[in-house]
């Protein structure tokens, strides 16, 4: 049982449909809000779709339902991305998303599990999350409880060392109830400089990342983070894992669907103005395509 | 007057929580890798698979405990305070104190005797650093008898709570009618001359140090603060108001500590003459325990010197 029963299980194409739809909202919430992220959030929206429309096991109408799958955004700068995730499922009104970085919204800039209905764990603080996805898994054995814990992580976050403790410690305790997935888009906030300013290298090329977590003991996986067959096929393989905690490494680009934003480390918190949030706008939005 | 001794609160915990855990399987332990010191060990043996080993790995400690508070439990943490309160205070901002989570946070060898292991594991500005956070709760007992009661109440308080322990062996100060309250102050010694704010075990030392002053002829109202957040704030001014005359001494520095909640507090609601002593501003080094608190100046001996040179001065310029 992967779904709620009421709720027909989107296929790919609606799948894909429901990110592009996603993907407005975050240009569109960001260029109103005039502050957050959009390079993070659009590299990792289409995995938050996926889950939430058909992998995780969730009752929307009961967010702190016992027995419900947890997903702890450790990535919390990408928070509009969860935020517009939830929303769409039905936690709040997708119209909330006006209230963003706004005083007194529920809405933060990075999630906090006491106001918003749906995040599992308050993070912000990179890597922080992941241990506490650690913590929840370790808790859900020892009550004997059975569902999954699925941790997102940035790849700029595995620099953080307690991320590497906690990816230490989980095997130890024979977790298999913790997926962590890393969505490596290859480029951080400011990053490692090239051969010029503009040209920022990412902490992991090649196959550093698959490399350092199975050497922690980790099973490995890899996707295509913007291939919803890709993320559907890979997280079912994920939960069918026993014995050993999973790490997915997300293949991802930074800034995805919007073509001027892609692979751009300048975009990682980069505010569009009215032309660009338009010009993005009608890229996701064709003419006759969508509107939401 | 020397008071009879007592066992040190590390071991006071681990047996505490083994007896409590056996009523209360919320209860579990995750330590830092300093089982064998802290007490821990003891919880290990009563309860092998409620007892989480997670290496020397502190932010992860304190994180993972913030997630297992999430499923229900009531997590302790064992590790020392400056590893707890020191490594991992993101852990604990972040991820207990913000989201006010369920975890007992357990600061094992407070203070200035941690076993001949000099400044880095010396730590006394705990006490600054867990008052000043938002939505924590900071106790510090002063005898076995009141640490078990008082693991006994942070069990039943849901939220975030900083355990202030100690290492070496320390004496029994409190009775057997003694009831621990969190929250409340107590008065430990009727006096009239001058009003003593103490906490931890270093009350015991203070009484002792009272007794000294006694024969001296200088009558030492005496008030133990287990509960430095949230503060008897009653209790304060009313022992204050007493005896016009306030001395606050502690095993912490003297900024932030016991000394500063009690001088906050008085200033905004009976500004009376507060004096702070205890640990200078400064770290700490190895040595033995009566070499250290000689040394840094909070035997009970040096403990009754400066309150009464504090009491003296100001006598003379009252």
């Amino acid at each position: 049982m992967t779904q709620q029963a009421h709720l027909a299980a989107p296929g790919i194409a609606e799948l894909e449909d429901l990110a592009r739809q996603a993907r407005a909202h975050i240009v569109r919430t960001i260029a109103g809000a005039h502050g957050g992220h959009l390079g993070g959030p659009l590299s990792v929206i289409d995995m938050l779709i996926a889950l939430y429309f058909r992998v995780l096991r969730v009752r929307p109408d009961e967010p702190t339902w016992d027995d419900r799958d947890r997903l702890v955004l450790s990535k919390g700068h990408s928070s509009i991305a969860l935020y517009t995730a939830l929303a769409m499922r039905g936690y709040f009104p997708i119209a909330e998303l006006r209230t963003f970085d706004a005083i007194d919204s529920r809405l933060q800039g990075h999630p906090d599990m006491t106001i918003t209905p749906g995040v599992d764990m308050s993070s912000g603080s990179l890597g922080l999350g992941f241990s506490a996805a650690l913590g929840i898994a370790l808790g859900a054995k020892a009550a004997g409880k059975g569902f999954t814990t699925y941790a997102i992580l940035g790849d700029g976050e595995c620099n953080e060392g307690i991320v590497w403790e906690a990816a230490h410690v989980a095997p130890r305790h024979g977790i298999d109830n913790l997926i962590a997935i890393i969505d490596h888009n290859k480029l951080q906030q400011f990053g490692w400089r090239g051969a010029s300013a503009t040209d920022r290298l990412p902490a992991y090329t090649g196959t550093q990342l698959v490399d350092r977590w199975s050497a922690f003991g980790w099973r490995v996986l890899e996707m295509d983070g913007h291939d919803m067959s890709s993320i559907l096929t890979t997280l079912e393989q994920a939960r069918a894992v026993r014995g050993v905690p999973v790490a997915i490494v997300a293949h991802t680009v930074k800034g995805k669907g919007v073509s001027f934003m892609e692979n751009d480390f300048t975009w990682h918190a980069r505010v569009p103005n009215p032309q660009e949030a338009a010009a993005a706008l009608a890229e996701l939005e064709p003419a006759g395509g969508g509107g939401s | 007057m020397t008071l009879a001794p007592g066992k040190a609160l590390r071991f006071v915990w681990g047996e505490e929580l083994a007896e409590l855990a056996k009523r209360d399987p919320r209860i579990v332990v995750l330590d830092g890798d300093l089982g064998s010191s802290t007490g821990a060990y003891i919880f290990e043996e009563a309860h092998p698979d409620r007892f989480f080993q997670m290496g020397i790995a502190e932010q992860n400690l304190l994180g993972a405990a913030a997630g297992m508070a999430t499923v229900g439990f009531v997590p302790f943490v064992s590790t020392f305070a400056c590893f707890s309160v020191a490594r991992a205070l993101d852990s604990i901002r972040v991820l207990i104190a913000q989201p006010k989570l369920n975890v007992k946070i357990t600061g094992g060898y407070a203070g200035l005797l941690a076993s001949m292991t000099g400044k880095t594991h010396l730590m006394w500005d705990d006490v600054a650093i867990m008052r000043s956070m938002a939505y924590m709760t900071v106790v510090a007992p002063a005898d076995d008898n009141e640490a078990r009661q008082a693991i006994r109440a942070i069990v039943d308080y849901h939220g975030p709570v900083y355990l202030r322990l100690t290492r070496s062996d320390s004496p029994t100060l409190f009775g057997p009618d003694y009831r621990f309250v969190l929250g409340d102050s107590v008065v430990v010694r009727e006096g009239s001359d001058l009003t003593v704010f103490s906490t931890g075990v270093h009350t015991t030392r203070v009484y002792e140090a009272a007794e000294l002053l006694a024969a001296d002829g200088i009558d030492v109202h005496l008030v133990h603060v287990p509960t430095i957040k949230p503060l008897d704030e009653e209790g304060i001014v009313t022992a204050a108001r007493r005896t016009g005359f306030v001395v606050t001494s502690e095993e912490h520095t003297i900024i932030g500590g016991l000394g500063g909640a009690v001088a906050e507090t008085l200033s905004d609601r009976y500004p009376v003459p507060v004096k702070r002593i205890g640990l200078a501003d400064t770290f700490g080094e190895s040595g033995s325990d009566a070499a250290l608190l000689d040394k840094y100046g909070i035997s009970s001996e040096k403990t009754a010197s400066a309150i009464k040179a504090r009491f003296l001065d100001w006598k003379k310029n009252a």
